[in-house]
């Protein structure tokens, strides 16, 4: 079945790869670009095909993608700064795709996509020697494993429980395949037949509808590479990583590893714990958008992943688009509901790293703040995207500092920021203090850029301040929220009352 | 062996139907429909019987020169309609059984899909391979 798929593949090559795989995400570009190319330069990769909103972000590579779709990243990609494995980066470059796809307004998200295309490659490489099965469109990378994950903890906050039936139509109904194959999926996918999905089976799920998605054929039976079994065994690391969202003391010793994954892991536990608390909280309306964020979060956690951490979310969320609609309204949504952090925020404030980075906040400062900034503007709520925005920025810049010359990433972020806030509306208090704190990091990284530990502890006093920024931002915003509601309660009797008048 | 399958959804209304040899599926088809008639005395007739394995197979319907018909009622009043050639001697009736079980057991997998909507035709692969499989194997 696989074989015979990935045949057919291989003869749809060349028209497939460039005209019409527009929902071809860059994961799966990536993914066999991997296979195929773990020698080869990265840079020689070819440019992906633009990534339609509505490609899943993890996307199970064809087979016969590989060179392609990863080389056009890689030249968009101009910096090699991030060339440290790191899977969720590789992630990244999967969902910004969809942005930048061309690489050429998406400066940034190439760059990022590039780097996390290496990173990726070598994350393959490991996985591919770790398992014997030929069928790779249907092994679940890491990256793409922690968006599932994430996902799946949207959805139920217990790793080790089940999703109802129900609960996972609506899922994954979002992805817009049609009910026949979402059908046969569901079948390839449940094992066991309980009519509810455990974490593997979801995963698997979900790989499947991400590959379909990307034009693959449905397998005749469950490939060996989506069993539950298999599944269990390959990737523990993501249920631990999800232990870790929960938990930030966990976070604690896991930062304390090398400082690559000290700087990942802060930005990461941040849009974990920003993800987290969202997705739970968020209404109907923000389901969707709360979704996407965790994911992208979620993939920044890869401990030992670098800097992009944050790009990547900003990536997974875009990319975000088979569970939820169109990724950029969502990002604004995705900050609202990250309102919810401060109830993550609280147990997590011993946790030094800015933990509840919302997700929005991404690696290219630029298109972030772009789109936070337009995001922000129709939600009416400058002083949110602000906040996360600055909070990211503060977050990659640690990690620029440590990965290269941070002084030139540094400046290129501040002045995002800088434009970021001066296009959004004035929030006179969190807008100041956030700003404030933007502004002394930023001198003050730079002056530290030479040492590498000063930059991390300006790094960490950075991420302070942006939580306390986050935090008072959460409070305003919740008192904002429910001052609505009231007054949403109070329009809606005045209505109840008008009505019988008019009838009779 | 089982020559055709059928599964009728509460309203006598198929959900699914098959026949092996498929030139013959009209006749097959018509089977099946006759057959609905005697289902129906016999869940009449059982009343408020107990709702076991035994009470949910009906056994043989009715026979006729080429073929015997089975039927087996669920707790949901779906039936699941069996035809048999009848130069198949060596069928036993515990045979018969342990298909129809199969059959249930199949369907409630349909069941579980969230995506199935009850009273849709039975599209699932996998209950196709499964009565595929019984087709086949009883040859």
């Amino acid at each position: 079945m696989m074989s015979k798929s990935d045949g057919d593949i291989c003869f749809g090559n060349p028209t497939e790869l460039h005209g019409t795989k527009a929902q071809i995400p860059n994961v799966a570009t990536e993914k066999n670009t991997f296979t195929r190319l773990d020698d080869e330069d990265k840079q020689q990769e070819a440019q992906s095909p633009t990534m339609s909103p509505l490609a899943s972000p993890p996307s199970s590579p064809p087979h016969y993608q590989r060179v392609p779709l990863i080389h056009g990243y890689s030249k968009l990609r101009s910096s090699t700064e991030q060339m440290h494995p790191a899977p969720y980066e590789a992630r990244q470059p999967l969902v910004q795709s969809e942005g930048p796809s061309s690489g050429g307004p998406g400066a940034k998200a190439p760059r990022h996509q590039a780097s996390l295309i290496r990173s990726f490659s070598v994350e393959r490489e490991a996985q591919d020697s770790n398992s014997n099965y030929p069928d790779e469109p249907w092994r679940i990378t890491e990256e793409q494993r922690e968006y599932y994950v994430n996902q799946f903890r949207s959805l139920q906050p217990d790793p080790s429980s089940f999703i109802s039936g129900s609960v996972a139509k609506n899922f994954f109904t979002k992805s817009k395949l049609s009910i026949p194959e979402l059908s046969y999926i569901w079948e390839l996918s449940d094992a066991d037949c309980d009519g509810a999905l455990t974490l593997p089976e979801f995963c698997a799920a979900f790989h499947l509808i991400v590959a379909r998605k990307n034009g693959y054929p449905l397998p005749e039976s469950l490939p060996p590479t989506l069993q539950p079994d298999y599944l269990q065994a390959a990737f523990p690391k993501p249920k631990w990583e999800c232990a870790l969202f929960d938990s930030y003391s966990e976070s604690m010793p896991a930062s304390q590893q090398a400082r690559d994954s000290n700087r990942m892991e802060k930005a990461t536990i941040k849009d974990a714990a920003a993800d987290f608390p969202a997705p739970t909280q968020a209404t109907t309306g923000d389901d969707s958008q709360a979704i996407p964020k965790d994911s992208s979060s979620l993939k920044a956690r890869p401990r030992s992943r670098s800097y992009s951490s944050t790009s990547i979310e900003e990536a997974m969320k875009r990319g975000e688009d088979p569970p939820t609609p169109p990724p950029r309204p969502q990002k604004t949504h995705s900050r609202a509901s990250s309102l919810d952090l401060n109830k993550v925020f609280q147990p997590s404030v011993p946790a030094t790293k800015s933990g509840l980075l919302p997700p929005p906040p991404a690696l290219p400062p630029r298109p972030c703040a772009s789109q936070s900034e337009q995001a922000l503007d129709a939600e009416s709520h400058p002083q949110l995207s602000r906040a996360p925005s600055q909070a990211a920025e503060s977050s990659p810049t640690k990690k620029d500092t440590h990965a290269q010359p941070p002084l030139k990433p540094i400046r290129r972020k501040f002045r995002t920021e800088n434009q970021a806030t001066e296009n959004q509306e004035p929030s006179a208090t969190v807008g100041g203090p956030s700003s404030a704190a933007t502004a002394k990091a930023h001198p003050t990284v730079q002056k530290q850029s030479s040492k590498q530990k000063k930059a991390i502890q300006t790094a960490i006093r950075k991420n302070k301040e942006a939580n306390a920024v986050l935090a008072r931002l959460n409070s305003e915003l919740q008192q904002q929220l429910k001052e609505v509601h009231q007054e949403r309660i109070a329009l809606e009797n005045q209505l109840e009352q008008l009505r019988p008048v008019t009838v009779l | 062996m089982a020559v055709c399958v059928a599964v009728i959804a509460k309203e006598n209304y198929p959900l699914y139907i098959r026949s092996v040899p498929t030139e013959s599926e009209l006749k097959f088809h018509y089977m099946v429909h006759t057959s609905l008639d005697v289902v129906d005395e016999k869940i009449s007739a059982m009343g408020k019987a107990l709702v076991d394995q035994r009470e949910l197979y009906l056994g043989l319907l009715y026979p006729t020169e080429d073929y015997k018909v089975y039927g087996y009622v669920t707790n949901s009043k779906v039936k699941f309609v069996m035809v048999v050639d009848s130069s198949n001697t060596a069928l036993r009736d515990n045979e018969i059984r342990s298909m129809f079980r199969k059959l249930h057991n199949s369907y409630t997998d349909v069941m579980c899909n969230p995506f199935y909507n009850p009273g849709d035709r039975i599209q699932s692969r996998a209950f196709d391979s499964m009565v595929t499989t019984m087709m086949i194997q009883v040859c």
